[in-house]
């Protein structure tokens, strides 16, 4: 692209734009719009498709003989009670933080890249609390009496206990997810009724017709449309904040050497920006590929991503430096020797591969010729996405493996339970992504059409 | 001529459609309302309606959320159940925050999102602008402003003309 194609009112003149120029109001709906109501459907979407919905199957047997047999067919027992369930847990309510703070947080800094990738971006939040959500039931042992958590009245005369960080986790993380539902509901109604205007044939309209609940962009209604939807972003903003925070306190509250740390909610809330910026950048890349959306997720989202991954990997290389520090300086004798099992000790290689990953592989995204490379960007982002699943690998298990006394120690060995329902959750994932890709408007369009009304993007008046 | 909802004007521009809603309040005309595919500024100000009151059912919900959570918390530890646990105060007020918070957040959060659908009357089965055929555009890139005939200064001819005074594509009638 040619510096003088551009419009000199642009600010960043030497960044490329939002949003490709020479797009209108109609080209920006039939594009996004076409994408759901076309009758075709891209090969590499059928493979997607196939791929995720096997990994689904896969997932059900795992769930079936979980409920069947109980959670002894894991890894898990003394001293590592917390395996793999609760990683995939941390790591995938991580996943979902980014969404939020694309919709919300940048929504209020008014940082218009947000337009195009805040849809998906949402849809990923809500289906990563869902594969979140699953695994501390699974984990129960009995799913269920999952009801048991929330305090309603019971024949028992009992209650939860809300002293405790993993009541509150239920309240969070449920709270987490109606809201992020809510949110990306509201966001979608004014699309649903542009699909159901635009759709030919009687039964998409009548779908789309009644999701969008005879939505007509009524200057009152987008008035006060907007005012909810600014409001949303305002509650959900510390909202976020507060749903990793409580997931951390569940090790924090505990006395065990590398979880007992107050470092812990402002570390892990990075580190779930960080992994959720990965995952962002893991999806928006095949998804302009395949569906041609390189006008509307243009290589300024990329850049930008990249620059919050790095910022972001940044604050968590400081959590593991400040974790080591602490640990020193603590003078503690089971602090000491927590953080030298983990660089010594029999997973010393987890450590080592967090380092690799989480901390030095992102330090490529200060060059700008990565931050411009798709396939680069990718790469770090995959990692990025190991390293985050390892990093919590190394607080559970490396934490619980050895704890105060030497004759309670022992190791932990993941089974193909774990791995099903580690690879069936990614299938889900993708499974949801992929459907949602092809049934909903990946893009906001009323967004896009914002964008382009405003006088820095070149507009068309036919 | 009382068989009719109202009369619509079709625009190009977000601009046009501005100063018609515009034009049309100095007229005098207030049972009016304007049409976008997207939230256009200062066109609900132009047709008088300036009062929302979203943030003040946002701040009940927050509130009451957040008196609803404590409550429940004190109620359950303190009067329906005490239970000591490691000898710490029935009233631990301060394990008592997070669910506090998050209880404050979601009936916030569902009071922005109820109260915007209920006071916009959603979801509305019918509504009479549908019976435009070219309503279909609205939600595409086309900008409408429709003048109710509930309007006391409503007349069909002098509205009409009216309209297509303002720099309008057409004016359709609208079937109640």
């Amino acid at each position: 692209m040619a510096e003088t194609e551009r419009d000199p009112r642009t600010i960043e003149l030497r960044e490329p734009p939002v949003l490709a120029p020479g797009h209108s109001f109609a080209s920006v709906t039939d594009k996004i719009g076409g994408i759901v109501l076309s009758r075709r459907t891209p090969r590499a979407w059928m493979a997607g498709f196939a791929v995720s919905f096997l990994l689904v199957m896969i997932l059900q047997v795992a769930i079936a003989y979980l409920l069947a047999r109980g959670v002894g067919i894991w890894g898990i027992g003394i001293p590592v009670g917390w395996g793999f369930a609760i990683v995939n847990f941390v790591w995938w309510i991580g996943i979902g933080h980014a969404g939020t703070l694309i919709s919300a947080i940048l929504l209020l800094m008014h940082q218009e890249w947000r337009t195009s990738i805040n849809r998906f971006a949402e849809a990923m939040t809500l289906f990563a609390v869902a594969c979140a959500g699953m695994f501390p039931l699974l984990h129960l042992g009995r799913p269920w009496y999952f009801y048991w958590l929330f305090p309603y009245p019971s024949t028992m005369g009992v209650w939860p206990q809300f002293r405790s960080p993993l009541v509150w986790d239920v309240f969070a993380v449920s709270t987490y997810a109606t809201v992020s539902f809510m949110f990306w509901f509201v966001g979608l109604i004014p699309d649903l009724a542009s699909l159901r205007d635009q759709a030919r044939h009687w039964f998409p309209r009548g779908i789309y017709g009644m999701l969008a609940m005879g939505w007509r962009g009524s200057a009152i209604h987008w008035r006060r449309y907007e005012d909810a939807y600014r409001l949303l972003a305002g509650i959900a903003t510390p909202l976020v904040v507060s749903v990793h925070s409580v997931v951390s306190l569940d090790f924090a509250v505990a006395i065990l050497p590398g979880w007992h740390s107050t470092i812990f909610p402002p570390y892990f809330v990075a580190g779930a920006i960080y992994s959720g910026f990965a995952m962002v950048l893991t999806l928006a890349i095949p998804l302009r590929a395949v569906y041609h959306l390189e006008d509307f997720i243009t290589p300024r989202h990329l850049q930008n991503m990249a620059k919050v991954l790095l910022a972001t990997g940044l604050i968590v290389a400081y959590g593991y430096f400040m974790e080591a520090l602490m640990a020193w300086y603590s003078g503690n004798r089971y602090e000491q020797f927590m953080m030298v099992n983990r660089v010594l000790g029999p997973y010393a290689w987890v450590f080592w591969a967090v380092m690799a990953t989480n901390v030095l592989a992102v330090q490529a995204c200060w060059s700008r010729r990565v931050r411009s490379s798709v396939p680069a960007l990718f790469a770090v982002a995959m990692l990025v996405n190991v390293g985050m699943w390892l990093e919590r690998f190394m607080i559970i298990v490396v934490g619980l493996h050895r704890d105060f006394l030497p004759s309670s120690w022992g190791m932990y060995y993941p089974t193909i339970w774990d791995w099903a329902t580690l690879f069936g959750s990614i299938g889900l994932f993708l499974f949801l992504m992929i459907l949602f890709v092809r049934l909903l408007p990946a893009i906001s369009i009323f967004e896009l059409r914002q964008l382009v009304a405003k006088p820095e993007y070149a507009r068309s008046k036919t | 001529m009382s068989a009719l909802y109202g009369l619509m004007a079709e625009f190009d521009n977000p601009e046009d459609l501005v100063d018609a809603a515009r034009r049309a309040y100095q007229e005098g005309y207030r049972k009016m309302d304007a049409y976008t595919p997207y939230p256009v500024e200062g066109l609900a100000d132009a047709i008088g309606f300036r009062r929302t009151r979203i943030p003040l059912i946002v701040l009940i919900g927050g509130i009451l959320g957040c008196l609803s959570g404590f409550y429940l918390q004190y109620w359950i530890s303190v009067i329906s159940y005490p239970l000591n646990v490691g000898g710490r105060p029935y009233n631990s007020w301060p394990s008592f925050i997070p669910v506090t918070f998050e209880m404050a957040v979601l009936f916030a959060a569902l009071g922005a999102v109820l109260g915007m659908l209920g006071l916009n009357r959603l979801p509305m089965p019918y509504h009479p602008v549908f019976n435009v055929p070219r309503f279909a555009l609205a939600t595409r890139d086309r900008f409408f402003l429709c003048i109710e005939a509930a309007d006391p200064r409503f007349d069909g001819q002098r509205t009409r003309w009216f309209l297509e005074s303002l720099n309008s594509r057409g004016v359709s009638e609208v079937e109640p």
